[in-house]
């Protein structure tokens, strides 16, 4: 669509691959990669402040995270975004996830799919993270509730299975 | 509905398999898979989305408010503003929930009027086909201020003369305490020690802003689907707009943080006056900068103490005087003084004592209630006192709080006896050695250690009548229920419930479900608020889960032949203890049940103690159940070149009667630590004649990942208390001391006490400097 003005494009189908299914949508140039990943019903992608301050948007954009609320849905264009339900599930938890819930890594949970991106993101760079490296690579997650502790453990511990895994296999 | 006075026979030897463990919360799953639901996360057909007008001035007359070009724009269905509401025109604010009992009448408009008393007021609201079109209408709507003189400082507005905000006098609120024989406690003391303590605006930050949902529904109920701690709101939306009670409906999802903040009512009366007026499902998620404005930050206190001392370290009389600032509207003001007031000494026992304590009205923004509601603020300045007295006496601080710590049997500041543990020292001692060794100074950092103790109560005010009600059943084919309208505010309210109940009945927890949070169809269990949801609902749930295990253990004693006494169950077996394996599975048991009409559910109510309210004039009586009492101590390094300081160990310590889930006791503790550290250190909502100017979270700073410092939790268990196999509330006792120890711990560094909070760099330099010219 455009603007006829202006004769600027302003709106455009933009084909989107989220958690490995394409999906084709018509966005506006303003649009967030958020907003549009809501509306498709990815509602684990949350918000916190839509200013990349909080880190609840988080999700991976061609393997490297993102705040989605500072993506526009343009950029995204013919990439791939995956989501905390794009990592695992009840029947195939991604370590991360298994060691979220074992460590009791989740309070109030609302910072926890953007927290475990971030982490996922951490990890794929960093296999065998320090203290400080996760410290690092969450420092752009807030998290109210936990004082971050069991969410160190919880990466520490599935930094281990993710190493065990790789010389198992 | 029973009433059971005691578990008696049917739980006489039940020995704990599940509580106390740190098991797997039943809600960690669905919010690591992400698939919980939180309020903002649901959509219906034909949805709308609203947004809010704030006022951005402080002190104001409304001369106009003209909507017509908001209304013009294509795709808004409804504007409203005062003009258009029910004539209630206000919203109860200060007794949540609340199933009667005394109110201080102090309701909020739920739009401005005529006026506007702070900067954030809201004055309109919007319904539009989508956020976009909503925030453009917002931008239509045309508002003629004129501006008042305001008042920013609670002294300036109880100055005479000063500008009327609230009352006859900007007083919200007032107590006194007078006990004992002031003047012969001071004519005996060796030295007399005054300070004054301030501390600052906290903002909650919860990470999930404000969200709601509301429809009309094919029966005439209004629904309300919200993030809040309360759904026994549904009773103030219905007066606030004139529905009769039994038709609104208020259902609180999963909620993404609340910390007090989603205790009073925030949005849903919006949303309720916009689903009725536009009869579309509208919702409406809060900006975060909107957020700032939406709740209520924690109220900054000033706090003088005048503290008589034997030489020996023995309190002798003690004079306090408290100031906090309501802010323009009373909400919760009143409750959180007395909060303070009972607070204001600590787990200390005085004899001699006054304390005079004010909440004044201003055009800020109006304060509530935040995790310690008012306790923690007074506690500060408790616990820094004893370290000034203790370093003018040449004491250890640790030795003076133990001269003046309150034991059990004692009596409180109000008089209330205390009858649970109290294992002040106890945590105290073993916080502090916990810190173990200091790491030596260098050049350019000095190390301090901070300790810091409290008395928090847990439960709601006594003369508010407490209760809460749960219901358990066991299903035909030997699954668990339990319906409660607890609220989940993320530290495991309902996954509590699951594990009291799977104890009782032996069933794995993950395999109980619990239905919670429905004002309508789950009985009521009052408030998410007040560290009282696992005290009182757990009660009330083991109540219920032991009436249906007697029922259950009553039918297959007839059928083995044996006593109740011989029988226990686990695994979803109940068997004979001597001989296991004559067993039965539950769900056969049910049906013996069932076959001979046996009930296999119970709903139960579990009341708190009462009493009638303090003397106005001495300030006696019992305000709370009971307490919890335990310590917090810090290892923090100062750069005496930058003044920042950084906590290097974070240890809470705390006799937390019987810990339900051990893991989720951890995480409260852990979780207190961070956030008190910002409370500390660099947390401070700044007001500029009433204007918000940290109004987002990279100018309000919480605390990240690289300011963690090692955190450890210890948890002691006198099961002196009265929750649910004597445990005492955590939330907030928890949080109490934190900042109090790291206040304690930067003043153990740098050798000179900072009095006002948050403790900056430029306050550390300022007050090395002061210290380095008084040299
Ligand atoms: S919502 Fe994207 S960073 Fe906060
Ligand atoms: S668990 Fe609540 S914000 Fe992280």
């Amino acid at each position: 669509m455009t603007d006829k003005e202006t004769q600027m494009i302003t709106e455009k189908r933009v084909d989107i691959q989220v958690n490995g299914q394409a999906c084709e949508i018509t966005v506006p140039a303003w649009r967030t990669l958020l907003e549009v990943l809501r509306e498709l019903g990815h509602k684990e992608v949350k918000c916190g402040c839509e200013k990349g301050d909080c880190g609840a948007c988080a999700v991976l954009l061609d393997g490297k995270v993102v705040d989605s609320c500072l993506t526009l849905a343009w950029n995204a264009a013919g990439r791939s975004v995956t989501t905390v339900q794009g990592l695992g599930g009840p029947d195939n938890p991604h370590p991360l996830q298994t060691a979220f819930i074992e460590h009791g890594s989740a309070q109030c949970g609302y910072c926890t799919p953007g927290m475990i991106m971030a982490a996922k993101a951490l990890l794929d760079d960093i296999p065998e993270p320090s203290l400080k490296d996760i410290k690092r690579g969450l420092s752009g997650n807030l998290c109210r509730c936990t004082g971050y502790t069991r969410i160190f453990s919880a990466i520490q511990a599935a930094a281990e299975t993710l190493r065990q895994q790789e010389t198992t296999s | 509905m029973n009433r059971i006075e005691s578990p008696a026979a049917s739980t006489a030897n039940l020995q704990l398999r599940q509580v106390g463990k740190p098991l797997v919360r039943t809600d960690s799953p669905t919010k690591v898979y992400g698939t919980a639901v939180y309020a903002g996360d649901l959509t219906m057909p034909g949805m709308l989305c609203a947004a809010v007008l704030h006022s951005d001035r402080a002190s104001a007359l409304l001369r106009h408010v003209d909507t017509s070009r908001a209304e013009a724009l294509a795709g808004v269905h409804c504007v409203l503003t005062a003009a258009d509401l029910p004539p209630s025109q206000g919203v109860m604010t200060d007794m949540p929930g609340q199933t009667g009992g005394l109110t201080k009448n102090t309701k909020q408009p739920i739009l401005a009027k005529d006026r506007v008393r702070f900067c954030g007021e809201p004055i309109a609201l919007v319904a539009a086909e989508n956020a976009a079109i909503a925030e453009q209408a917002l931008r239509l709507i045309d508002i003629e201020y004129e501006d008042l003189d305001g008042i920013y400082d609670p002294f300036d507005a109880l100055a005479p003369g000063a500008p009327i905000i609230f009352g006859d006098d900007n007083v919200v609120a007032s107590y006194k305490v007078r006990k004992g024989d002031i003047e012969k406690g001071f004519a005996e003391a060796d030295f007399i020690v005054e300070n004054t303590f301030t501390t600052q605006y906290q903002e909650q930050a919860f990470l999930e802003p404000e969200a709601a949902l509301a429809w009309v529904d094919e029966h005439e109920v209004l629904n309300i689907r919200s993030s809040t701690q309360v759904v026994e709101h549904y009773r103030a939306v219905a007066d606030a707009i004139g529905l009769p009670h039994n038709r609104v409906r208020l259902r609180a999802e999963f909620v993404g943080g609340g910390f007090g903040g989603k205790e009073v009512m925030t949005i849903e009366v919006w949303l309720a006056l916009l689903a009725l007026a536009s009869r579309r499902p509208v919702q409406l998620v809060q900006p975060r900068e909107r957020s700032f404005l939406s709740h209520g930050p924690r109220h900054p206190f000033t706090m003088t103490h005048r503290t008589g001392v034997s030489g020996d370290g023995k309190i002798t009389a003690l004079q306090i005087k408290l100031t906090s600032d309501a802010g323009a509207y009373a909400k919760l003001s009143p409750y959180i003084l007395l909060y303070a007031t009972v607070g204001a000494t600590g787990p200390y026992r005085v004899d001699n004592l006054h304390i005079d304590s004010v909440s004044a009205a201003t055009n800020n923004l109006p304060a509530c209630a935040f995790r310690g509601f008012g306790t923690m603020q007074a506690n500060l300045a408790c616990e820094g006192q004893m370290e000034e007295i203790a370093k003018l006496l040449g004491m250890d601080s640790m030795e003076v709080r133990r001269r003046n710590f309150i034991h059990t049997g004692d009596a409180n500041v109000t008089g209330q006896i205390i009858r649970s543990a109290v294992w002040s020292d106890q945590c105290a001692t073993q916080a502090l050695a916990t810190l173990g060794e200091r790491p030596t100074d260098t050049q350019t950092t000095r190390i301090g250690h901070g300790v810091a103790c409290y008395q928090q109560s847990y439960g709601r005010i006594r003369w508010m009548k407490d209760s809460s009600e749960a219901w358990v059943g066991v299903e035909m084919d030997g699954t668990v229920i339990v319906r409660s309208a607890v609220t989940d505010i993320g530290a495991g309210q309902s996954s509590a419930l699951a594990q009291i109940t799977g104890e009782i009945l032996g069933v794995p927890m993950d395999q109980v479900v619990v239905y919670f949070g429905d004002g309508a169809v789950t009985p009521l269990a009052g408030t998410s608020t007040a560290s009282r949801a696992l005290y009182m609902s757990g009660n009330a749930t083991k109540m219920a889960a032991s009436q249906v295990r007697k029922n259950l253990l009553s039918c297959v004693a007839g059928y083995f032949g044996v006593k109740i006494e011989q029988l226990d169950m686990c695994d979803s077996q109940v068997f004979i203890i001597d001989d296991p394996q004559r067993s039965i599975a539950l769900k056969d048991c049910v049906k013996l049940c069932a076959a001979e009409g046996v009930h296999r559910h119970n709903l139960a109510i579990f009341r708190a103690p009462t009493s009638e309210g303090i003397d106005p004039e001495t300030g006696q009586g019992e305000v709370f159940p009971d307490f919890t009492y335990g310590a917090h101590a810090a290892q923090v390094a100062v750069d005496i070149e930058t003044g920042e300081v950084k906590v290097l160990k974070s240890i809470g310590a705390h006799d937390v009667g019987q810990a339900i889930n051990l893991r989720a006791v951890e995480g409260q503790v852990e979780g207190s630590a961070l956030m008190g550290q910002g409370f500390a250190l660099c947390e401070e909502l700044i007001l500029k004649q009433g204007r918000l100017q940290t109004g987002s979270l990279s100018e309000y700073l919480i605390p990240t990942s690289e300011d963690v410092p090692e955190i450890k939790a210890i948890v002691l268990e006198s099961r002196s208390g009265l929750g649910p196999f004597g445990a005492k509330g955590i939330g907030e006792p928890v949080y109490a001391p934190v900042a109090a120890s790291i206040a304690n711990a930067v003043a153990d560094a740098i050798g000179v006490h900072i009095f006002e909070l948050p403790i900056t760099p430029e306050k550390v330099i300022k007050a090395l400097r002061e210290k380095e010219s008084t040299k």
